[in-house]
């Protein structure tokens, strides 16, 4: 049966089991959507209100659920307008595949309307990109981008189809890829290498686990958490690890990084072996290397070969899959309990909670509302059981911080690239994911403004998000840099907001804003109970900053309380 | 750590995408590629291409991680100079009056085992393979006579341990 290259495209998608996909149409893409219409009872089409909000959806879908997100543009500017998002992916590892129209292969190079060299724009911030110019290509490519998409650390593919292979017919066959001979996706597991890991583990004084993202893409929470408890190590997450154990867990001893917690970042270098499991020495979580964890032996296990000593030297480097990895090393691990170890922890958190976390979720100085209690006030009515997708700033360091989280894949937020507008998109996407399950963004003054747009997504769908943004009236993260490092040089960063609500409102989104503490706790559970979408805004106190800090270049032992 | 010359060898699938994903690994890094050579491989169909930078090791290791993660790239590797076999070519194309006017280009010719490629009413043609040195010094004395077009390659190298793609294909194809 001969079908149109743009039907090819749908019946992929439905062989990839993909029921939802984020786009805007445009002229190049017209034959696929003209295909979206006729196949809409099985392939569910999300109309964003600007395409980068189309990519930020997808991964949000993917983030929240593990599947891939998929994002759909037309040729030129809105190929352009997706790059914020996939830029976004490739640093955070998150599967996702995007498909642009693209001019006709006859005008290719000729400066068309609409024209632009995405492949050449996408490269270095896709896993892997692809041209289809002929419309047999597209089962087998389409196939690959899926396969290259989710295996091995994920990543988002970009695939660009020219318009005369979206018209042309072809005799449509589909095979799922299973392999590529140049692509080895999972390493063979060095069993030699675990039991090198496991001697070290077993015979450290001082050991420390900080967990990654890595643990939720292979889905190893339980294996992690069999480990943690097993061998009675205290394990800390980096911001995308963040949920992958319980935050409750007693050994979970919080997060390591700029602004993570006192105690995991000091005594990153008084630990005798680091186990990094699935996490990047991003800079961010190491402060200067120079003087990073220089005493510890460091075992690294990683899925992606190009991660072994790129930033830190390792004693032992498990390359592996990490669900794979821990289900051979958790028999070898002795049981123990290292609780006078665990006590320094315990001991810093002290520290930092009289210093810092109190006044935080409490404030007791006659200042206004805190972004730390605010979280804190989600966390008593969500009890722990929402989906917190967070933007960029300081908004997203208290809720990361502070946030509550009983399971996975509840922690969605923009960690590499840092990109400001991530989350109102991102969060609707992840809740057509996992519609059971409560989904909150919490956005700064600044991020709202930077893919507003998208609350006509939310109108139209009626997807229930629950938006909070967290008004301090700055741009607050640069404005906490220039207090510190610029003499309070406030450039540029002071916001003149419009009413927020009545702009929820223009989309009949009900809203509220909250200016008073007391108004706080019932203005939350409100917003928990409603059915439909719920717009507050929290007026924050304006200049308050984030602590503990590990300022820019400093070492981890040197983080500032205040 | 000390810079030093790498040649990286980089096999691949022919891919029309690829040099561009290549090039912008170095780019990404501010990092000068001196020279870059992409022909067919020992193997059909997989392409290889031979990238000389000056870095230091720390640097090509990182960036050998990076280019071997690519999914059209089958391998790399990289190698000293001491490592390797390697040469560049060159041409140069001189007037023809000279070659019988000065009888001492004749004799350049000679010594540096140089080869006329073509010999033509206006210009004559000479080809030298050798190390970039050798080439240099060829370009030094020629140059008093006045050179019409000098153009040199890439490195091409091969390596003196062995580089084992063609077993690693063949486990892959089982």
């Amino acid at each position: 049966m001969k079908i149109s290259g743009a039907e090819a495209v749908i019946r992929c998608l439905l062989a990839e089991g993909v029921d939802l996909v984020y786009g805007y149409p445009g002229g190049a893409i017209m034959p696929v959507y003209d295909e979206l219409y006729k196949f809409q009872d099985q392939l569910h089409h999300v109309l964003v209100r600007h395409e980068q909000g189309a990519a930020h959806a997808a991964q949000g879908f993917a983030r929240a659920t593990g599947k891939v997100g998929v994002a759909i543009a037309t040729s030129g500017p809105g190929a352009t307008n997706l790059v914020t998002g996939i830029a976004d992916a490739q640093i955070d590892s998150t599967p996702m595949v995007c498909i642009t129209g693209q001019v006709g292969k006859h005008l290719l190079g000729s400066d068309a309307f609409q024209e632009t060299d995405i492949i050449g724009i996408s490269t270095p911030v896709t896993k892997w990109n692809y041209q289809i110019t002929e419309a047999h290509e597209i089962p087998e490519i389409l196939a690959k981008a899926f396969y290259i998409a989710r295996s091995g650390r994920p990543g988002p593919v970009l695939i660009d189809i020219t318009k005369n292979a979206q018209f042309d017919e072809m005799d449509f066959s589909y095979e799922k890829c299973t392999g590529i001979r140049s692509y080895h996706p999972k390493p063979v597991l060095d069993l030699k290498k675990v039991q090198e890991a496991a001697d070290l583990i077993n015979n450290a004084k001082k050991p420390f686990i900080v967990f990654g993202q890595g643990i939720i893409l292979s889905e190893a929470e339980e294996q992690l958490k069999r480990l943690v408890e097993k061998s009675g190590i205290p394990a800390a997450w980096t911001i995308l690890g963040l949920s992958a154990l319980p935050t409750d867990h007693p050994l979970n001893v919080g997060m390591v990084g700029m602004h993570g917690n006192y105690g995991p970042n000091l005594l990153t270098n008084e630990c005798d072996v680091l186990i990094a499991l699935g996490m990047r020495f991003d800079d961010r979580v190491t402060g200067n290397l120079a003087t990073y964890a220089k005493q510890a032996k460091v075992i690294h296990i990683e899925i992606d070969p190009a991660e072994i000593d790129k930033n830190v030297k390792t004693e032992v480097a498990v390359l592996a899959d990490l669900k794979e990895a821990l289900t051979a090393l958790i028999p070898l691990i002795d049981k123990k309990s290292h609780d006078s170890w665990h006590n320094e922890f315990k001991e810093k958190y002290k520290i930092e909670l009289d210093a810092v976390i109190d006044e935080e979720l409490v404030p007791t100085n006659g200042k206004g509302i805190s972004m730390g209690e605010t979280i804190e006030m989600i966390n008593k009515h969500s009890k722990g059981d929402a989906i917190m997708v967070s933007d960029v700033g300081q908004h997203q360091m208290f809720a990361c911080r502070y946030a509550k989280f009983n399971s996975t894949k509840s922690n969605v937020t923009s960690g590499g690239l840092g990109t400001m507008g991530f989350a109102l998109p991102a969060a609707i996407g992840a809740k057509m994911g996992k519609p059971d399950r409560e989904v909150v963004a919490i956005i700064g003054d600044g991020g709202f403004q930077m893919n507003i747009q998208e609350l006509g997504t939310i109108h139209q769908t009626k997807v229930p998000v629950k938006i909070v943004v967290l008004n301090n009236e700055f741009l607050g993260m640069v404005r906490q840099w220039q207090e510190l490092f610029f003499d309070y040089r406030y450039a540029s960063t002071v916001m003149v907001n419009p009413n927020f609500c009545a702009i929820a409102e223009g989309y009949y989104i009900k809203s509220r804003k909250v200016t008073k503490r007391e108004e706080l706790d019932e203005a939350v559970a409100e917003m928990l109970a409603s059915k439909d979408s719920y717009f507050l805004e929290v007026m924050v106190e304006k200049e308050n900053n984030v602590f503990p800090m590990i300022p820019t270049g400093a070492s981890v032992s040197d983080m500032r309380l205040s | 750590m000390e810079e030093k010359t790498f040649t990286i060898s980089v096999y691949s699938e022919n891919n029309v995408g690829l040099l561009n994903r290549i090039s912008g690994i170095f780019l990404k890094r501010h990092i000068n590629i001196l020279s870059l050579n992409v022909s067919e491989s020992e193997i059909e169909n997989v392409s290889r291409f031979i990238i000389v930078v000056e870095t230091t090791e720390k640097w090509v290791k990182n960036i050998v991680g990076q280019i071997e993660k690519q999914i059209e790239v089958i391998k790399a590797f990289y190698h000293t100079d001491e490592e390797t076999i390697y040469l560049e070519n060159a041409l140069f194309k001189i007037a023809s009056s000279l070659l019988f006017d000065e009888k001492q280009i004749q004799n350049i010719i000679k010594e540096s085992q140089a080869t006329i490629v073509t010999v033509s009413r206006d210009f004559f043609v000479i080809s030298k393979s050798g190390r970039r040195s050798e080439i240099e010094e060829l370009y030094e004395k020629f140059k008093p006579y006045g050179i019409m077009q000098f153009v040199r390659s890439g490195r091409i190298s091969v390596s003196k341990e062995k580089m084992e793609i063609s077993s690693l294909l063949l486990n892959e194809l089982k």
